[in-house]
């Protein structure tokens, strides 16, 4: 019987090695690539200017986006009040409730659907629900900007909830707590570093969103009354800028796209060090 | 710093200030720079909110008609009929040109010419390379190299391609019948991009490129632009100068109330043969009158005061007589719930 | 973690024994309801938005019917529309990132798992997370700026050099186009690929592996029969996820696709997909209703998509789970 040929198999098998390592090195090189391309360009824009003034009309030096900074401060915090007690309240449910309920599957099923629909389609939906009646608003972009948070809580809410052992329950209930009781004290409490790493990376997740606001919040120069009206914010910001042809818009596009990244990579490191340490 | 603290408060509560009011305009981008100026030094002096979008003539036209905005712009003015049919009242604000601008390896501004209709020719696809001896005839101390010409136009409903068009199918016969003039035609070769903005950001990124921009989106980019022959058979730059020599043929006063003038091609030895005014359109019935006068009370400021600033990026305010004639029509025409609302008392 | 939350979760951890209807408070009769309606507001959500596209669609649907779908020319000023151009751009740039994202995630995920030792595997693990956690519109900016350039510079003058004989690589190499919309959302997508592989392949059996190994057959060889094999379900799983994601990206396309509605061969042309259009062109329609319509129509038409490879790729992972889950 004739020997299989070894040198072909060994080659092969060296070739999709080498070919491995460097597809790692080059998915890190492009996360380098980005990173340093903010960083560089971004710093040159972050001066006390940056987040004290208002825009500057184009060809003119100086300004910021300080109304910006803010907008997006206020507009993700309305939309955290808003996402996390429903998408909270939705995981309790599938976790503590789930399989005796009907509708746990359809729900669970929807919710990663919902994770995976495009930004934008939220944005025209809000759009069509709260713009066409109210006009633009910083309301509808926080509205639609929970929507999109609310799969991400509910799901990884479930998904921490159920960590926790029955036993812990049942010990809870046989010593005569309400079922609300014992979620809220003694199961939460035992999640707890999991449920707000879901809430911080829902967060990070929404900070960084720029399609749903394009057409509920829009953008403003100026500093807005209320949020009835259209709130300025970071990322549509840099959506108008960059596709400008002045430089000095585009130069706050860049302090703003670092603010962000800085802001998302944060919130990471964040809820890595929640996890780990189990402590908050 | 405190103003910022004071504002997150107020956002943080969703409670309306008593402060500013806020007037909504959208449409040309042709006169952006001017109007994005002219409302920063109006909020600084007055604390009103003029919040103008950019977004192409036929959108603006689209908003006002659609009582979404409180004002449109356009540079394609609309007739005396479709105003009387929309309810719309329209007004020049402010002058300007278009100039085809040009990136080819070091070429400098007014260094290209481009003579009758060889511009024209470039749109249609019928002359493809720099070096074409078309270009060449008119240009014999150019460096000419042997690329393709990337042909860069509007995408959007634009006021600046109905002035563009207007003026290549005047001096090209064969433009008016493959092309035709309009606020959006159907380009046979080249890219293309929206706003002036977009026009102005794609060339000034590639070599090999030629469009077509409001000037100040030129002169502000340093975007070379290219001499063209007027009417007068003299190869001029533009500038102030030629665009005002080219609005100085304008009638204003027959063409009143619509006021509805085109500048295109216009005769003198200085004329710029590309030069345009931009239209405000507000309806002539409106709502909330506080809102109107702020808006009103901004567009008579910018007439007054706002000349020096225009000048600075080559656009050339409207002349006095002519707004006089404007306050007038304001003053006959326009309300807000029922009541007059110029002259602001 | 992008893993997390694409792979369903185990069969539920039963819950406690129901207590008897006599020990329940009122206090937990509401607790049951309020999160019910809370979970119920999801479903109510999604019915809604289907409603709410097929509303808005109505114009569109009625001025130009089926027609829609094959009809190329996109005349805003005219009033003319058609999604075939659109429909075209996303399907391209998504094949493009697909075919350059899957085989890199695949051999990437074999790299962590496989063949690097476990600090590199670590490292490289944050790198391809922190990838997947930059917004799309930074990848934008880094794409618009400075990826397209370089890629009209120095890699699109080759590839034309090269094979400049097919029609895919002709016409100007402006860097914005379908090519480089196609890339930047393979670097976009290849971190859930990665991550999803990553987790199928650490749990295969080591008992398979090890008997594979120990009949002499090479790391590759192994990968291929066993490792690939075994999780292929899941692996089928990732890429129908990593599709999703691709079809629903807005920001990063929108910048560098040329925003040009023409249906060209040649991947180095301007294009338009679903989410660019809706992305530019949204905010000029406001107050033209058949505009609006239009692009309503254009929404629903990605949502009907993105919902149909979601509902596959969920039912598809549970039936991976399931079987890997109780196997071996």
């Amino acid at each position: 019987m004739r020997p299989r040929p070894q040198t072909g198999r060994k080659l092969a098998d060296l070739a999709v090695k080498v070919l491995s390592g460097v597809f790692a090195a080059v998915a890190l090189l492009l996360l380098g690539w980005i990173l340093y391309t903010v960083l560089q360009r971004g710093a040159a824009a972050l001066n006390w200017a940056f987040f004290t003034e208002l825009p500057p009309p184009p060809f003119m030096e100086g300004g910021g986006l300080a109304n910006a900074i803010v907008g997006t401060l206020v507009i993700t915090a309305l939309a955290t009040l808003i996402g996390v007690p429903l998408g909270l309240m939705t995981g309790i449910y599938l976790a503590e409730f789930g399989s005796h309920s009907w509708i746990a599957g359809p729900v669970r099923f929807v919710v990663n659907v919902l994770m995976g629909a495009p930004s934008i389609i939220i944005g025209v939906f809000v759009y069509g629900l709260i713009v066409l009646r109210f006009g633009f608003s910083g309301y509808a972009g926080a509205v639609a900007l929970a929507i999109l948070m609310l799969p991400v809580v509910a799901r990884t809410s479930e998904d921490m909830l159920a960590l926790v052992p029955n036993t812990l329950r049942e010990s809870a209930l046989a010593l005569g707590a309400p079922r609300w009781r014992v979620t809220f004290g003694v199961v939460f409490r035992a999640a707890k570093a999991g449920l707000i790493t879901g809430v911080i990376l829902a967060v990070a997740r929404i900070s960084g969103e720029t399609a749903p606001l394009l057409f509920t919040a829009v953008n403003s120069p100026f500093w807005p009354d209320s949020l009835g009206e259209p709130t300025p914010n970071l990322t549509v910001t840099i959506f108008q800028y960059a596709m400008s042809p002045y430089t000095n818009w585009q130069e706050l596009a860049w302090g703003a796209s670092l603010l962000i990244t800085a802001f998302v990579l944060f919130m990471m490191l964040a809820a890595r060090f929640v996890l780990r340490t189990r402590s908050i | 710093m405190k103003h910022m603290v004071a504002a997150l408060a107020l956002l943080a509560m969703g409670v309306p200030a008593a402060a500013g009011v806020t007037v909504q305009g959208a449409g040309a981008s042709f006169p952006f720079p001017i109007y994005a100026q002219w409302a920063y030094a109006y909020n600084k002096a007055t604390g009103v909110r003029i919040n103008y979008q950019s977004m192409g003539s036929s959108a603006g036209i689209a908003q006002i008609k659609a009582g979404t905005v409180d004002f449109g712009a356009s540079d394609a003015p609309m007739d005396a009929k479709d105003l009387q049919e929309a309810g719309l009242v329209q007004f020049p604000m402010v002058i300007g040109g278009v100039v085809p601008i040009v990136n080819l390896g070091g070429i400098k501004p007014g260094q290209l010419k481009l003579g009758d209709s060889v511009l024209a020719d470039i749109f249609m696809g019928k002359v493809t390379k720099w070096n074409d001896p078309a270009i060449k005839k008119d240009n014999p101390d150019v460096e000419l190299p042997d690329k393709e010409i990337t042909v860069v136009s509007r995408a959007d409903g634009s006021g600046t391609t109905w002035i563009y068009t207007t003026y290549l199918a005047e001096v090209s016969a064969a433009f008016k019948d493959m092309v035709g003039a309009g606020t959006s035609v159907k380009w046979p070769v080249g890219v293309t991009a929206k706003g002036n903005e977009g026009v102005a950001a794609y060339v000034k990124r590639l070599d090999g490129t030629i469009g077509y921009v409001e000037y100040a989106y030129s002169l502000q980019n340093k975007l070379p632009h290219a001499q063209l022959r007027n009417k007068a058979g003299t190869f001029v730059d533009p500038n102030t100068e030629t665009f005002m020599a080219a609005a100085a043929n304008a009638d204003w006063k027959a063409k009143a109330p619509a006021f509805d003038v085109v500048l295109v091609n216009q005769p003198g030895e200085q004329s710029w043969p590309i030069a345009g005014a931009s239209f405000i359109l507000v309806r002539e019935k409106m709502k909330n009158p506080q809102v109107v006068k702020a808006m009103l009370s901004f567009f008579n400021w910018a007439y007054e005061s706002g000349g020096e600033m225009a000048r600075k990026l080559d656009y050339v305010p409207v002349p006095d007589n002519v707004v006089k004639i404007i306050e007038d029509v304001w003053a006959d025409k326009l309300s807000a719930d029922g009541q007059k609302v110029w002259p602001v008392k | 973690m992008p893993s997390q939350g694409y792979l369903p979760p185990g069969p539920p951890t039963p819950d406690a024994a129901r207590p008897s209807r006599s020990r329940q408070s009122s206090g937990d009769v509401l607790f049951r309801l309020g999160t019910g309606a809370c979970a119920l507001v999801v479903l109510i959500l999604i019915v809604a938005i289907f409603a709410e596209l097929i509303w808005g669609s109505r114009f569109a649907m009625r001025e130009f019917g089926w027609r829609f779908l094959i009809n190329e020319d996109w005349n805003p000023v005219r009033s003319i529309y058609g999604a075939a151009s659109v429909i075209y751009g996303t399907l391209v740039s998504t094949a493009i990132a697909m075919i350059l994202a899957v085989p890199v995630g695949l051999i990437t995920a074999l790299f962590l798992v496989e063949l690097a030792p476990p600090r590199l595997s670590r490292v490289v693990s944050t790198g391809v997370e922190l990838l997947a956690a930059i917004p799309s519109i930074i990848y934008g900016m880094w794409g618009l700026f400075v990826f397209a350039p370089w890629l009209a510079n120095y890699v699109q003058p080759g590839l034309q050099g090269t094979l400049g004989f097919l029609p895919f690589f002709q016409g100007p190499t402006t860097g914005l186009g379908m090519l480089t919309a196609g890339i930047i959302l393979a670097i976009m997508i290849l971190p859930f690929i990665t991550a999803v592989s990553r987790d199928v392949f650490r749990m295969i059996p080591p008992a398979l592996k090890e008997s594979a190994f120990g009949m002499g057959a090479t790391t590759w060889e192994v990968t291929r029969k066993v490792t690939i094999r075994y999780g292929f379900k899941g692996v089928i799983g990732a890429t129908l996820l990593g599709l999703g994601r691709a079809i629903g990206e807005t920001m990063a396309v929108t910048f560098v696709i040329g925003n040009r509605y023409q249906i060209k061969a040649s991947l180095l042309e301007a294009g338009a997909t679903i989410t660019s259009s809706l992305a530019n062109e949204f905010s000029e329609a406001v107050g033209n209703e058949l505009f609006q319509s239009v692009l309503i129509e254009l929404g629903l038409i990605l949502f009907v998509i993105t919902f149909g490879i979601q509902a596959i790729a969920q039912l598809w992972l549970k039936r991976v789970s399931r079987s890997m889950g109780g196997g071996a």
